[in-house]
């Protein structure tokens, strides 16, 4: 499944990232490689952009971006 | 280490050379980090503050450096951006990148958040495999202890292999450890630093794997943390805060309540001021007496009185509003904002960190122009550099007040707050407006990737929050405002004093604009004024009153009753005040945000659409409004 279809309170860990060029690099920089444990906070009022915690850190990504990072659920 | 020079900027280059050592022996210390870590209190706290330039974001946007003795010898740190990655992606990071790169500092301190030790770690073995002249700040300690961290610094610095040094810098404790480790490090440098292993296939996106995944191992070594519960506090606020009931309600009582304390906050005081200012014309053109006519008059009557008028008018709304608005983003909040707003800039094809830069807008629109480096894709930092006029800078929100108050909102000031509020709002829709016509025409393109940390809700510390804010910010921009003032207070008393034929220069400037002006609400003296106002808004308000007031005297000016007497006087109803209201939201950037525009754009071609595209707007706007009024009436 897709690290934005992940519902708020949930967790997952990460299995694949598709994304490509700057994104992707961004991405690592920020911790998001195979394995990494991530749960997803809360959505914005709008619905878009989500919260995601990443490595003790809260990160907003949006479901476009999202959707490039695979992941398992978990618990 | 895969890291490559793709390209140097300008400004690290220019930056590098002011970077005046004062003594051979002196060392050129760099201070890195993420950004939110507390960097720059770090740095205040070891150069005492001796530098306070544009610092807005409570970012550092570019470098600011400074200079401290200490031991025997002289330090110049060197406060680089925050970043999270050498491999930059935003013009912020490519500056704290080359700067290391080009071998600038004689030793590295890497600030760390003790709260978020692993992620920060990412960045610091990015570091080490450049330099082996490292040290380890692991800050907000008092923080991380709140959350039931703790970290074992001792384990740490064996793993790196270099000193790490614990500081809380917003109590000041630890800071003097760090530079007598930097002192230490150069005298004998760490033999055993942690590097990655040899390993020559490895591709750059491996080496960056490689280091992620060691800073999880170290972080898990010296780390203890009791329990998930740490975080709950801000994961609570957050709940509120960014929920679909209450994110957008609070979000405009937040801006609602601001404006309102600054107005009701900035009515006596400017009263007291005003009168306290213009109590020195009258002996101060005695005083002058003995200089040849009509030198007393032009210095009195233009330059002081226009000067006295920026200050009583700009000056205490500033002092409330700065703090205020420092103290939101000393908490964090300004990130949710970003948060909450991203889907309606992401709509507009643009990047939701705009939010970001307009709320630095407030502040000045120059620094929110400068602030549009946080803006990773190239398209969207353009989109919001040119929209940034959109949003009031503190030159323009008291024009709009005493407008508003004068012909809406009697002396009431919450009426006043919401209308100013409700203008805000509009220039925000506007700007979203604008933001969409520039991605569907000459900036096409569809939003790019985005990434925002919310970071940890932090105590404010209110010694810094009055500092930043009166210093930083109130001085610096009031002092803008008063070099131009004083100018242009001597020119439009010539202009309204030397007369050509009958009339004075001045009238026959206003009569010229005088059609044209009033096919948009306006007339001759509000756009001469705006035209004149170039320089700095501020003086918007001072050139029409005396502009007016040359036409006889008038007394009485210090109120705003007094002066609404005047305008109303001149011809002046309601549509003329929400047309002059429309036209100070959407016109041209003041010539120092041009110049910042030229300067980040780098383009003319780009200045002249930053000074055309709020133009044509307003105009637009002022044009429906008053041909709509014309229809009607």
């Amino acid at each position: 499944m897709q690290l934005s279809s992940l519902a708020p309170g949930e967790q997952g860990r990460v299995t694949f990232i598709s994304a490509e060029g700057d994104m992707r690099r961004r991405l690592i920089d920020i911790g998001l490689i195979e394995n990494t444990e991530v749960s997803c906070l809360g959505r914005s009022p709008l619905g878009d952009p989500s919260a995601y915690l990443i490595r003790g850190a809260v990160i907003a990504l949006r479901d476009s971006d999202a959707d490039t990072v695979f992941i398992e659920r978990e618990g | 280490m895969g890291i490559t020079m793709q390209s140097s900027t300008k400004d690290a280059r220019i930056n590098t050379r002011s970077i005046e050592k004062k003594e051979e022996s002196d060392l050129v210390v760099a201070l890195v980090g993420n950004p939110n870590v507390g960097k720059s209190t770090v740095f205040n706290a070891l150069t005492g503050m001796h530098q306070h330039t544009g610092n807005w974001t409570g970012k550092t946007v570019s470098m600011a450096s400074g200079y401290v003795k200490a031991y025997d010898r002289g330090f110049c740190l060197v406060d680089l951006p925050g970043c999270y990655s050498l491999f930059a992606h935003s013009r912020e990071e490519e500056v704290a990148r080359d700067f290391i790169l080009e071998g600038n500092a004689d030793a590295v301190i890497v600030v760390c958040d003790g709260t978020c030790l692993e992620r920060n770690l990412i960045l610091a073995l990015q570091i080490l495999c450049l330099t082996k002249n490292v040290v380890l700040c692991v800050n907000l300690l008092d923080e991380a202890k709140k959350k039931h961290i703790e970290i074992n610094l001792k384990k740490l610095e064996e793993l790196l292999g270099i000193p790490v040094i614990g500081t809380t810098a917003r109590k000041k404790k630890g800071l003097s450890n760090l530079l007598r480790a930097v002192l230490k490090i150069k005298k004998r440098p760490p033999a055993d630093v942690w590097n990655l292993p040899e390993n020559a296939g490895r591709s750059e996106e491996e080496t960056a794997r490689e280091i992620v995944r060691h800073a999880e191992e170290i972080s898990r070594t010296v780390k203890n943390e009791a329990g998930e519960s740490a975080y709950a506090r801000d994961r609570r606020v957050d709940r509120i805060l960014t929920s679909k009931a209450f994110g957008f309600p609070i979000m405009f009582l937040m801006l609602l309540g601001i404006f309102w304390l600054t107005i009701e906050g900035a009515n006596y005081p400017s009263s007291i001021l005003s009168e306290f200012l213009f109590r020195f014309e009258t002996p101060l053109l005695q005083f002058l007496d003995f200089l040849p006519a009509p030198l007393p008059e032009v210095l009195v009557l233009g330059a002081y009185r226009v000067t006295a008028w920026v200050v009583s008018v700009m000056l205490p709304p500033m002092a409330i509003f700065f703090p205020l608005f420092t103290l939101l983003e000393d908490l964090g909040y300004l990130p949710r904002v970003a948060f909450n707003l991203d889907k309606c800039f992401k709509k507009c094809r643009a990047c939701g960190k705009q939010a970001l830069t307009m709320c630095m807008g407030f502040g000045c629109n120059a620094a929110g122009v400068v602030g549009c480096r946080i803006i990773d894709s190239p398209r969207e930092r353009l989109i919001a550099i040119l929209t940034n006029s959109f949003v009031p800078c503190n030159g323009r929100f008291p024009f709009l007040v005493a407008v508003l108050t004068m012909f809406f909102a009697g002396s009431g000031s919450v009426l006043s707050a919401v209308g100013l509020a409700g203008f805000i709002v509009l220039g925000v829709l506007i700007t979203l407006l604008v933001s969409y016509l520039l991605s569907v025409t000459i900036l096409k393109g569809v939003p790019s990737s985005f990434t925002l940390e919310l970071p940890s809700y932090r105590r404010p510390q209110i010694g810094s929050v009055i500092v930043r804010s009166v210093f930083d910010r109130t001085i610096f921009v009031l002092g803008r405002a008063l070099v131009s003032a004083a100018p242009c207070g001597i020119l439009i008393w010539i202009c309204a004093n030397v007369m050509v034929g009958d009339a004075s220069i001045l009238k026959i400037c206003t009569d010229f604009l005088n059609p044209f002006a009033s096919l948009f609400g306006l007339d001759g003296v509000i756009l001469m004024a705006f035209i004149l106002g170039l320089p700095a808004n501020e003086i918007v308000l001072p050139i029409i009153v005396m502009a007016y007031m040359s036409g006889g005297t008038l007394t009485g000016m210090e109120d705003l009753i007094g002066l609404k007497a005047l305008l109303s006087a001149n011809g002046w109803t309601a549509v003329t005040a929400i047309c002059t209201m429309l036209f100070s939201l959407m016109h041209w950037p003041c010539a120092t945000t041009l110049l910042t525009v030229r300067k980040e754009t780098g383009s003319l071609w780009w200045t002249v659409a930053a000074f055309l595209i709020p133009t044509i707007v307003g105009f637009t706007a002022c044009f429906l409004v008053n041909t709509i009024e014309n229809i009607l009436l």
